[in-house]
């Protein structure tokens, strides 16, 4: 009975990364053959992310501190090869109940599934500044991949502004790497640090290796500057980048000269998906944006619809490997197969201990969410479409759009072509400033099928 | 301007050539395109609402900032997209080409 259920039931995981990959794994030890869809042409997802054919940078080159964990993601991913059906370079572009609809190299396909884990995992969070949209800006994530995959730096001077871990890691990797850094910029005070230096204490190594960070960005002489307000991007529409502007803790503008700006704050989970098959979501107080609804192992509001990693709540590739053994065991569980209830345990420990310390991390790298009441007017806040944070403004002091997707349909904010991504999280902090209420009161842009755009020239396979 | 992304290591992969507004450029095998383009020139397109270059901006193929096409009217994500022999890149957007008109 049990056996002729494994061979039947259809199970579907979205994306390769680390969370991914463990929930592979832990379904082939249980005798399934996942279907694992991946938008990326190889697995490891953008955390460890696989360099192209003909690279010969080693582990330790690539991945630093995070070498042994990449290795260890990226063996196991090749033993599982031959006993998963394998879909890379496959993007899963909407879904209803029990089919998803995906495109690959042009060709659309449907895929049935009885139970489907999403590990959609994250993007970078980004708020606006002014002049961002100038040639030469890139996402922090970027920065890192053009490093990563690709060996190139993204400028001959790189400015990293914003704040999170990801900029000081990032920063470093392009020291090492011998590109030229011209200033780390973190909106974050020294102060907020100290302050959560009992939750960060949850993970010491972790934050022995964010020290160590930093240590090397002294000694290489960067100038690093903590709780800036970041003013303007200098540069014009023809030739780009040419500089950035910011005002220091202690009052003083500051001006420093460089062709390209890498600019995050930490990350947003991707939950399109999960929002097109109708999961709840819940607003995350401590990070101040909303995140995938998901019990202790990974169970949406949708039965049958799971979620693990960074798509459902951030707290970084470590946390993505055990969610998604944990999820993978919800499953199994739900369908009363046996379960190791001591590896169970172990993840869930692990996953505590994780928690506590994004707390922290939350704490001391603020979501600085003063900065979109501080826009100016004529700042860009889409990319995209080139609209103002004044145009948005106006939808809610001249037709009281005082929700997020009223706002979009009047402004047009988030209805680009990154449909979102970029900049609906601030867009929704400039209509909650403008509108005076608190920014889970706007509420959330809703995600919309296509998640991401289709060419006119996509192709239906028959089945 | 020179190019605007610095290669950093890696140099000593085989070359492609392809080209790019009619112009021939070389790159290295395994180069998205976008690499291939910003390591000799400072854009990928123009902006369709403003007067604005552009260069891309994620790299991981979520903003549609780097979107090329090829002579054919085949769009590309510049991010996501490796470089081939003989490719013909186009950096303006052609006009709309309906499937159905053949």
């Amino acid at each position: 009975m049990a056996t002729a259920r494994l061979s039947t039931h259809r199970v579907v995981v979205v994306g390769a990364g680390p969370a991914g990959t463990r929930c592979a794994e832990t379904l082939v030890a249980a005798g399934f053959k996942p279907i694992l869809i991946d938008e990326n042409r190889r697995d490891g997802g953008q955390i460890y992310r696989r360099q192209p054919e003909g690279f010969t940078r080693d582990y330790a080159t690539l991945y630093g501190t995070e070498a042994s964990k990449a290795g260890d993601l990226h063996q196991s991913f090749d033993r599982l090869r031959g006993q998963i059906d394998y879909r890379p370079d496959t993007l899963v572009w909407n879904l209803t109940p029990g089919q998803l609809c995906c495109v690959s190299q042009g060709k659309h396909s449907t895929v049935d599934y009885d139970a489907l884990i999403l590990c959609t995992g994250a993007t970078d969070r980004l708020m606006p500044i002014e002049g961002w949209q100038y040639a030469g800006t890139y996402s922090l994530g970027g920065a890192q991949i053009a490093l990563k995959s690709q060996a190139v730096s993204i400028g001959h001077r790189v400015v990293f502004m914003g704040s999170g871990p990801l900029l000081y890691l990032v920063a470093s990797q392009y020291v090492k790497a011998g590109a030229k850094v011209a200033a780390v910029l973190d909106t974050s005070p020294l102060s907020k640090r100290i302050g959560a230096l009992p939750k960060l204490l949850a993970r010491p190594g972790l934050l022995f290796t964010g020290m160590k960070l930093l240590a090397q960005l002294y000694r290489a002489k960067i100038p690093v500057h903590l709780g800036i307000s970041p003013l303007q991007v200098l540069g014009d529409a023809a030739s780009g980048v040419s500089g950035v502007r910011v005002r220091t803790a202690r009052g003083e503008t500051l001006t420093v000269e460089c062709d390209a700006v890498a600019l995050g704050y930490h990350l947003r989970p991707e939950t399109q998906l999960a929002d097109l098959a109708g999961c709840r979501m819940r607003f995350d107080e401590a990070s101040s944006q909303w995140w995938l609804a998901v019990d202790e192992d990974g169970r949406t509001s949708v039965s049958g619809v799971y979620a693990a990693g960074d798509g459902s709540k951030i707290r970084g590739a470590d946390a993505a490997e055990h969610a998604g053994r944990l999820v993978a065991m919800a499953l199994l569980e739900d369908l009363q197969q046996p379960v190791n209830v001591g590896l169970r345990d172990e993840q869930r420990h692990a996953l505590a201990v994780m928690d506590k310390f994004r707390l922290g991390l939350a704490q001391s790298f603020p979501w600085p969410s003063a900065q979109a009441k501080a826009l100016p007017d004529q700042a860009i806040v889409c990319r995209c479409e080139m609209i103002t944070a004044g145009e948005l403004r106006r939808t809610v002091s001249e037709k009281g759009a005082c929700e997020v997707n009223r706002a979009k349909a009047f402004s047009r904010v988030g209805m680009g072509r990154c449909q979102g991504r970029y900049c609906s999280q601030a867009g929704a902090e400039v209509i909650a400033a403008a509108a005076g209420v608190s920014v889970q009161q706007v509420g959330r842009q809703r995600g919309q099928a296509p998640v991401k755009p289709l060419s006119m020239l996509t192709e239906e396979v028959s089945p | 301007m020179n190019g605007r992304f610095v290669r950093l290591a890696e140099q000593s992969r085989p070359t492609v050539q392809l080209k790019v507004d009619g112009m021939p450029i070389e790159a290295l095998q395994g180069d998205t395109l976008m690499v291939a383009l910003l390591t000799q020139g400072s854009a990928l397109r123009q902006s369709e609402f403003d007067p604005g270059r552009r260069a891309g901006f994620c790299l991981m193929g979520a903003c549609q900032d780097c979107w090329v096409w090829t002579r054919s009217g085949e769009r590309l994500r510049a991010c996501s997209n490796e470089v081939r022999e003989g490719l013909d890149i186009v950096t303006t957007q052609p006009e709309a080409i309906w499937p159905l008109r053949g």
